[in-house]
């Protein structure tokens, strides 16, 4: 293929953008539209997704050492702990840490009188965890170890947290999916009525000896500069929203902005933006490419 | 002279036809057939009139050599090229070999004259350069040359006409197919349109026409082939137009 029919190609697609500019401004509106409802529900499940995860990993769990463990034996129990997948961080607390920690939270005031520790026996191991459903086996490997004589869980914590996670992952799984869909069909519809309407330019085309990609090329360019538009404007007005809500949220109700922390723009971004223009250049081409077919048969 | 039947022209070889049909049959429902057992021997360089009713067959005859449709049964050879055998992808380089108007013009709406006329060239990729000197060229022998930037809205029925034409001559076809050339044109364009035709085929350009002009065919003294319920009854040397009984 020439150089010069390449380009002849390419002008075209663009020039049709402008030649037909209720389609285009259609194209673009129903892109943009399915793209940002898109956008914004994938915005708050993330950040749901990312609240919860936050609260599974403040989840933990207690194992208590026995009170004459040697030093050796802790940092073998210590090491046991570290290597398990499900565990992000062990913290190691002394008896005499806990029975301090203990006395400030029970208000005693001055302990110094105390000449034992009543919590000889209350050394332990505070458990974080990637991932609390993992909560039980990690529970029944810690009770099987020598030196552990009791782990402290919050079983109905993890319980909540899991089904809770695993309901947000369903609902995100099945509105995303849903929503995938339904911007395909809308956008290939639009962009399906869009090019039968100019069916008899590409009979003509046909007819007068042009090949199939030579009639195709120009709607096929068409169709991915609809799409790339039609992605790159929900995507900016997601970005403005995002970024005002959380603005808007950290100024109205600063407590909750203790309890929750939203995820920053670019780590959502990082999966929303290329999915965005993906889809949409993507439909943008297999619209126009599947659409122009059915009429090529002349 | 007159003829009833088909025939082959004195003289023809298969080497000197541009278009030869043989036992072509061609039916859309089972049992009505559109073409029925269609036998045609046009020379190069031949000027020739189809006329007959609605439903005769005559724009299927022009769907079958255009490649638009593919016969029930038969032979069909356009060019040299055995049009039933040729695969899809071919298709539009035969076609080129191919000049084609159509009644209703079938004009690129949105582009001036000289866009209609350059896209011919463009799709055989003709460099720019060429383009330049080939498009005035054809618009200037159509009379249109002082037209180019015009839309084909701000043209007469007889100018689009002649645009079309321009079209399907400017990559110098050996074979013209007119499908009802002045059927949307008052008698002047129309005969300003068969003259053209007539120009272009003292050239040496094949022309076939399809039309229901009485008086036209009439007066051009030209081959007439007459069909009628997919036959064709009649294949007349400077033949006329045969009225219905």
């Amino acid at each position: 293929m020439r150089i010069n029919t390449l380009f002849y190609c390419i002008w075209q697609g663009i020039r049709n953008i402008f030649k037909n500019k209720w389609f285009t401004l259609a194209s673009v509106a129903t892109i943009s539209a399915c793209l940002f409802l898109f956008g914004i529900v994938y915005s708050v499940l993330i950040n749901f997704q990312y609240v919860v995860k936050n609260a599974q990993q403040g989840v933990c769990v207690s194992a208590l050492l026995n009170g004459d463990l040697s030093e050796e034996r802790i940092q073998e129990i210590a090491g046991m702990i570290s290597r398990r997948t499900e565990v992000s961080e062990s913290v190691y607390v002394t008896a005499e840490e806990t029975w301090i920690q203990f006395a400030e939270d029970m208000k005693f005031g001055d302990i110094s009188f105390y000449t034992e520790n009543p919590l000889e026996e209350c050394g332990h191991f505070d458990i974080y965890m990637e991932d609390v459903s993992m909560q039980p086996e990690l529970v029944t490997y810690l009770e099987s170890i020598d030196g552990i004589w009791k782990v402290n869980q919050s079983a109905l914590t993890a319980q909540t947290l899991t089904g809770v996670n695993a309901i947000i992952s369903y609902v995100s799984v099945g509105i995303v999916i849903i929503l995938f869909f339904v911007s395909i069909f809308l956008i290939s519809n639009t962009v399906t009525i869009g090019i039968s309407v100019r069916k008899e330019e590409i009979q003509i085309m046909k007819y007068i000896g042009a090949t199939d990609f030579f009639t195709r090329a120009p709607f096929v360019i068409e169709g991915m500069i609809i799409g790339f538009i039609g992605s790159l404007i929900p995507l900016a007005a997601v970005y403005f929203i995002y970024n005002e809500a959380m603005m808007y949220v950290a100024g109205r109700f600063p407590f909750l902005s203790q309890l929750l922390e939203f995820l920053p723009v670019q780590m959502v971004f990082t999966f929303l933006m290329p999915v965005c223009i993906g889809i949409g250049v993507g439909i943008g081409f297999i619209g126009s490419f599947t659409t122009v077919r059915k009429h090529l048969s002349v | 002279m007159k003829s009833t039947g088909t025939r082959r022209r004195q003289g023809a070889s298969n080497s000197d036809a541009a278009i030869l049909l043989e036992h072509v049959s061609k039916s859309y429902t089972v049992g009505i057939p559109a073409l029925n057992d269609v036998n045609l021997h046009i020379n190069k360089g031949e000027f020739v009139f189809i006329v007959g009713d609605s439903g005769s067959g005559k724009s299927t005859l022009i769907k079958l050599l255009l490649r638009e449709l593919l016969p029930t049964s038969g032979r069909i050879m356009v060019n040299g090229t055995d049009v039933v055998r040729l695969k899809r992808r071919n298709i539009p380089k035969f076609r080129r070999s191919l000049g084609v108007v159509f009644q209703d013009f079938r004009l690129l709406k949105d582009r001036n004259v000289y866009e209609n006329v350059a896209f011919a060239q463009r799709i055989i990729q003709k460099p720019n350069r060429e383009i330049r000197r080939n498009v005035p060229s054809i618009l200037s022998m159509v009379g249109l040359a002082g037209k180019y930037k015009a839309r084909p809205k701000q043209l007469s029925g007889g100018e689009q006409q002649r645009v079309a034409l321009a079209r399907a001559l400017v990559n110098k076809p050996q074979i013209l197919l007119a499908d009802e050339p002045t059927g949307n044109l008052d008698p002047k364009n129309s005969w300003e349109i068969m003259n053209l035709l007539e120009k272009i085929n003292n050239n040496g350009t094949t022309v076939l026409v399809v039309t229901h002009n009485r008086e036209i065919v009439n007066a051009m003294q030209k081959r007439v082939i007459t069909m009628k319920k997919g036959i064709v009854v009649s294949d007349e040397e400077k033949g006329g137009y045969i009225d219905e009984d």
